[in-house]
């Protein structure tokens, strides 16, 4: 595609002609064609150079030619600088050179500042953490091909999981004046095209009213539930060109005025309120139904009116876990009424699938609810679905389906139900909060009980570690900002997870690699707001992308990492084990403790060590858990200081 | 028919037995095992991976210890699993190691009562 206007005045193309000639001044002389030809064999470099080389290294370059006017790329910053966007973590490419110029420079590197990282897909991850705790978007600089690439894992994360962010790839497209070479290498017709089928939006502009049209249309979608990343493709000659007038007028930046949320259709949230008042024991399943602090209160309305347990899947912080209206999974089998706010897969919320060998092994299915249990819906993903990547999930038929935003809707069906239950029944509903403390009391006692077991092992047990962290922190203003690897989910079993900062979720798309720089994304933004930041990292998570460990000691953001680390890709294990027994077959193990390509180990890694080389205090491998609490304890004032640091810490394999 | 339908069939059909009679199989005895030897054995045939280097469980595997079930349901549900856990026939599970990883978990100690351990009652 080719620009209708190339700027042919100053064009960046005679200034990419200065700036190859300048460059090469500067090391050499200028070689014609002719004399490539005759060239003779290339002395040793060990030798004097000649005159004309010495004279080519110590003279003073020409003037370059110098492009005229305002750089496109200073305008596309000042359109950037209206959306209030305060990083912009990015991994450095030719192909945005002039917008990062004009940015560090033009822009002071402030609002956004950059943040220098080292793969794009830890750019994209820490965008994704800091947004869950900022609730403010970030964008991102790439090469529009290799980078985009790179980035692509943690774009398709954001999108399953409902987290604007911003990417912007530069992309060289006009293939008659590009430079060759790598910068070719580096083009593509349609960079958008690789991430079409996981973001909102993608738009290329051609101009730079364009530019300012697309950039905060794309901040305006990705910010309108349901959340999601949007792509814009940025010419590097839109970027270079001088700033010109459009009939007669300079670009002009359009204001952003927020999209109001899609809320449930008014005759359907008065019908889910009649099932739910009239229900004997309704359920609520939530898992990003609260997209802010207010939504959890709001939930919290909901289930006290109707006294009704609530299930938390965890991919936000929906419900207080001290809540005695808090259930487990297990509670939707006594439901005779569900509401599911914001599921990501309603069909395993009421049906189990067994990998089990059977059926020509595709194992078996069956259903965890009673035959007539109603089932609602509130869904903004609904009016959102695309057709190749199957995050959608197995069809479930729903009673009442609602294509809203949960939090939207939530205050019309608070009240809603409260009209809705008659006199008559409020005792009844009374009754049904007293068996929920009961049931939520003798949980939480069979939990307890579950994490004393093995309390003393080694490699130390992850209930264990959990709450040896947890009783360093607790203390203080505290965020679990990722929890990765499953450690048996004990955080949200035993933690005290009240607060909306407490419990950010998880990757979304189960893409490995999320964890780390989701939890440098998200310690940044808590950094502003003067909360304490604890991860707990899996091994095999830190190491798709442990450079951004580097990142955060760069820009001091700290950050207590405390490594689970079970020397193993556990989620895999077991998958290798099961076919082997189906099959029976010995599981080859290859002298590890798992079968062969699933152990991290031999050599084991020093994850200390590493977080060290990269600027952290770091301390490990620690087995004996009677060593973690005192470590723990000296790292905690580490981070308090302003420094991330990192535990190693050997664990049981969940 | 395939191989491994016959098998699941033939799983299926001795877990059903099992469970509605009890009676028409004779009970898979184990012979006494070695705790140490089991301990090797729980790593090399996986056990670990779901349910911990001591049994204590988690959410991918149930708990095994302490006091683990008696040894003829063990081995009944290990050679017939029909749930999460793949089940483990003889020719990848021998009996002898069967009984040595039964005697690993008998030999775990008992849990501390959590009541017990100030982090588990902040």
């Amino acid at each position: 595609m080719s620009r209708k206007d190339p700027g042919p005045k100053a064009d960046r193309r005679r200034f990419l002609t200065g700036v190859v000639a300048a460059g090469a001044a500067t090391a050499m002389a200028p070689v014609r064609s002719a004399d490539v030809v005759a060239q003779a064999p290339r002395a040793p470099s060990a030798l004097p150079p000649s005159g004309k080389a010495a004279e080519a290294e110590t003279g003073t370059p020409r003037e370059l030619a110098r492009v005229k006017g305002i750089p496109g790329s200073d305008f596309m910053v000042d359109v950037i600088k209206t959306l209030d966007i305060k990083y912009l973590p990015a991994n450095c490419a030719s192909s945005y050179r002039a917008i990062h110029e004009s940015l560090i420079n033009y822009g002071g590197n402030k609002m956004p500042e950059f943040l220098t990282c080292m793969h794009e897909e830890s750019a994209v991850g820490m965008a994704h953490g800091y947004f869950k705790v900022a609730g403010k978007p970030l964008m991102t600089l790439c090469h529009g091909t290799v980078g985009l690439q790179h980035a692509t894992m943690g774009i398709y994360n954001a999108w399953c999981d409902r987290v604007p962010v911003i990417v912007v790839g530069g992309n060289d497209m006009d293939a008659a004046t590009r430079p060759p070479g790598v910068p070719t290498f580096h083009s593509a017709q349609d960079i958008n095209a690789l991430v079409r089928d996981f973001t909102k939006w993608d738009d290329t502009p051609v101009s730079l009213q364009h530019f300012s049209q697309s950039f905060v249309r794309a901040y305006k979608i990705a910010m309108t539930p349901p959340y999601g990343p949007v792509m814009i493709s940025l010419d590097a000659g839109l970027q270079q060109e001088p700033m010109k007038n459009h009939g007669g007028e300079k670009p002009y930046i359009p204001r952003y005025v927020p999209t109001a949320p899609p809320q449930g259709d008014s005759g359907a949230v008065k019908e889910a309120a009649r099932l739910l008042a009239a229900a004997q024991n309704p359920v609520i399943v939530a898992d990003r139904a609260a997209r802010t602090a207010n939504g959890m209160k709001l939930l919290v309305q909901l289930a006290e009116t109707l006294q009704a347990r609530v299930i938390d899947q965890g991919g936000r912080m929906n419900f207080p876990r001290t809540h005695y209206l808090s259930a487990p999974p297990t509670a939707v089998g006594n439901a005779d009424v569900i509401i599911g706010l914001e599921l990501s897969d309603f069909w395993a919320t009421v049906n189990s699938y067994t990998d089990n060998g059977m059926n020509e092994g595709i194992g078996t299915n069956s259903t965890r609810i009673k035959r007539d249990t109603k089932l609602i819906s509130i869904s903004s993903v609904e009016l959102n679905t695309k057709a190749n990547y199957q995050d959608f999930q197995r069809f479930q038929v729903i009673d009442v389906q609602m294509a809203g935003d949960a939090e939207a809707t939530l205050p019309a069906l608070v009240e809603a139900v409260k009209a809705a239950i008659p006199n008559d029944r409020k005792a009844a509903i009374e009754k049904r909060g007293e068996a929920a403390r009961k049931a939520y009391a003798e949980g939480m006692a069979r939990t307890r009980e579950a994490a004393a077991v093995a309390w003393n092992a080694s490699p130390i047990s992850t209930a264990r570690m959990c709450m040896e962290v947890y009783a360093a922190v607790k203390d203080l203003d505290w965020s679990l900002v990722a929890s990765e690897g499953n450690v048996s989910n004990w955080p949200n079993r035993l933690w005290p997870l009240e607060k909306y900062h407490h419990w950010l979720g998880r990757s979304g798309g189960y893409g490995v690699g999320y964890g780390a720089p989701a939890s440098v994304g998200a310690a940044l933004a808590n950094r502003d707001l003067g909360r304490f930041s604890v991860s707990i990292q899996s091994d095999g998570d830190l190491m798709y992308a442990p450079g951004v460990l580097w990142t955060a000691a760069k820009h001091k953001i700290p950050l207590l990492s405390v490594m689970h680390n079970n020397r193993g890709y556990h989620q895999e294990v077991m998958h290798v084990q099961r076919l082997s027994n189906f099959r029976n077959r010995v599981a080859n193990l290859g002298g590890d403790m798992g079968p062969v390509g699933t152990s991290i180990q031999n050599p084991d890694v020093e994850y200390h060590k590493l977080a060290e080389s990269m600027g952290w205090w770091a301390k490990g491998p620690i087995k004996d858990p009677a060593q973690l609490g005192a470590a723990l304890r000296e790292a905690v004032k580490v981070v308090q200081s302003g420094q991330p640091a990192l535990l190693n810490v050997w664990t049981q394999p969940r | 028919m395939k191989m491994n339908v016959i098998l699941s069939s033939i799983r299926n059909c001795a877990k059903n037995l099992l469970l509605v009679s009890g009676l028409l199989f004779a009970p898979l005895a184990l012979a006494a095992g070695s705790a140490e030897k089991g301990k090797t054995a729980f790593v090399k045939h996986g056990c670990w991976q779901c349910h911990g280097f001591v049994g204590q469980g988690g959410v991918t595997g149930p708990k095994l210890a302490p006091n683990p079930i008696p040894p003829e349901a063990f081995s009944a549900f290990v050679r017939f699993s029909a749930g999460g856990m793949p089940p483990y026939l003889k020719a990848i599970l021998s009996d002898d190691d069967l009984a040595d990883i039964h005697a690993y978990l008998q030999s775990q100690p008992k849990a501390p009562d959590y009541k017990s351990i100030p982090l588990l009652n902040p």
